[in-house]
């Protein structure tokens, strides 16, 4: 049996709209990953260190208040100082398309907005873990 | 994550308190990987020293806040301490919600807190079967104190008491009925009694109830017991009663080493260990390489479940 791959699910900064989140959270449960969700009002320190101590696979960040183009890279920033070079880091939630380039400049690999099929979702993830393994 | 140290390398790094080599151990020792049982060898010298506390009870009494706020008080007194959430997989996908850290994540940044989810991956009982590797490699990284949470499943969660030193076992006012309604079981393995949300009405009930229902109290002619289980009241949302809780657990650590009781514990938790050991390495990987082609063997007659049980011991 393979081992399941562990994804950190995470809410940045003050955005308290966590229905996306949650509904991710399940959504890879049921598709057999190992979720850890951090809470709401999280700093990039305190999920680049969860990330860390978990040992994940990759970062799934979920924003709907329109902080991401500050909050975002400086997680990707934040996780490499703590030598995470090689997780993937994804995002979703309230993200104008123009703003997708300068995010994955930054190191988010992929961003995916409201009404995105979850099937969508998961067979992204599976699909770039089952690559980096 | 792909895992280019090697492992004499790794465990130094975690000796020295590095938690970055400590989660990459932790995930070869869990996950089974190679070099996992390298540095299990390495990483058990070091066991066997430190408190582990487990923490059980039914799910939603506050186990995981309870938690947290006994990391905070350990870090009042400048101890280092390790944290081990144990979470259920699912049956059927395979995947897991890991849910307790949220709870704890205001020490998410404090170098001396090393907090690590685990999915229970198909283990009844509360725990993982990988559990004691996970706990050797807190020991090795320095912990002063172990806290394991188990699944809250309620009454058939008896292994923490062969994982742990000292078992918390978590209770909360609204369920006064449900402890009349124990018998055995859980209430069997705490070394101390919580109800916490203690906010709320009917604390006192519920402690009465407890005490009642644990038998508490000596009646004529019963001798004193060695530790007599207390029963405190807690509100893990205020953080009221955590430091008479924390000095209940040292007290149950030092009744431990003073009395031999330690030290039957410890052997009671290595039997456990190596039963795990048997179980994942001889019984899974024989019921691993259980074929159809065997299964057909059999409803043909062609052998017996003995004459084959014994082929694939093998
Ligand atoms: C419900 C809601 C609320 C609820 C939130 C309840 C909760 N606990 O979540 C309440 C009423 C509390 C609320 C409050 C506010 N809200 Co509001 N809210 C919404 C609303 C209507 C729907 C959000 C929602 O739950 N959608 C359902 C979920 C399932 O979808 P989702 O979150 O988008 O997630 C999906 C995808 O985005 C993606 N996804 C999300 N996260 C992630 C993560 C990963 C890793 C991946 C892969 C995918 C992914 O997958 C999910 C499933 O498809 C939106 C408008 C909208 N249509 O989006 C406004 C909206 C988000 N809110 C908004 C605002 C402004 C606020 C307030 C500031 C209002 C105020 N002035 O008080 C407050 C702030 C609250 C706070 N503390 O942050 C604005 C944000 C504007 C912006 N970004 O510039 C929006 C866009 C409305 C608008 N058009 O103005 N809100
Ligand atoms: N009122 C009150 N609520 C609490 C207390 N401790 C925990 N809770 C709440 O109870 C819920 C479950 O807590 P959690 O720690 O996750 O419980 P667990 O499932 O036993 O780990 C959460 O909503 C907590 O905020 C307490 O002392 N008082
Ligand atoms: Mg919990």
């Amino acid at each position: 049996m393979d081992k399941p791959l562990r994804v950190l699910i995470a809410k940045p900064g003050l955005d308290g709209h966590d229905r996306g989140a949650k509904v991710i959270v399940r959504a890879l449960r049921d598709a057999g990953f190992e979720v850890i969700y951090t809470g709401i009002r999280q700093t990039p320190e305190m999920i680049a260190a969860a990330a860390m101590q978990e040992d994940v696979d990759a970062v799934g960040l979920s924003l709907l208040s329109g902080a991401h183009l500050t909050l975002f890279p400086a997680i990707c920033k934040e996780l490499k100082k703590k030598g995470l070079k090689d997780v993937l880091v994804f995002g979703g939630g309230i993200i104008p398309d123009e703003d997708v380039k300068p995010l994955q400049k930054a190191g988010v690999d992929a961003v995916f907005g409201p009404g995105t099929p979850l099937q969508t979702i998961v067979d992204y993830l599976k699909g770039k873990l089952a690559v980096a393994r | 994550m792909p895992a280019k140290t090697n492992p004499s390398d790794l465990v130094r790094r975690v000796r020295k308190g590095e938690h970055a080599a400590a989660s990459r151990a932790l995930s070869i020792v869990v996950d089974d990987g190679k070099d996992s049982e390298a540095l299990a060898k390495e990483f058990f010298k070091a066991s066997g020293s430190v408190q582990k506390i487990g923490v059980s009870g039914p799910p939603g009494v506050g186990k995981s806040t309870l938690t947290g706020r006994l990391v905070g008080h350990f870090r009042s007194k400048k101890l280092k301490v390790g944290v081990l959430m144990v979470d259920p997989s699912s049956s059927i996908s395979g995947g897991a919600f890991l849910g307790d850290r949220l709870r704890i994540m205001e020490h998410a940044t404090d170098p001396g807190v090393f907090i690590r989810s685990l999915a229970s991956r198909g283990m009844i009982g509360g725990l993982t079967y990988a559990i004691f590797g996970a706990i050797h490699v807190l020991e090795s990284l320095g912990c002063d104190k172990i806290l394991i949470e188990t699944v809250g499943t309620g009454q058939d969660e008896v292994e923490i008491a062969s994982v742990a030193d000292t078992v918390l076992y978590v209770t909360t006012p609204s369920m006064g009925d449900e402890i009349q309604a124990m018998k055995a079981g859980a209430m069997e393995i705490g070394d101390l009694f919580v109800v916490n949300k203690a906010d709320l009405a009917g604390k006192d009930k519920a402690i009465a109830d407890l005490k009642a229902a644990l038998g508490l109290g000596h009646s004529a002619g019963q001798a004193v017991k060695a530790w007599e289980p207390p029963v405190l009241a807690t509100s893990a949302k205020d953080g009221d009663g955590v430091p008479e809780l924390a000095a209940g657990l040292e007290g149950h650590w030092d009744h431990l080493k003073k009395s031999g009781e330690g030290r039957a514990r410890l052997k009671r938790q290595h039997a456990t260990e190596l039963q795990f050991w048997i179980q994942r390495r001889v019984i899974k990987s024989a019921l691993e390489r259980v074929t159809d082609k065997n299964l057909e063997e059999l409803v043909a007659r062609k052998t017996d479940p003995a004459s084959l049980g014994r082929r694939l011991l093998k």
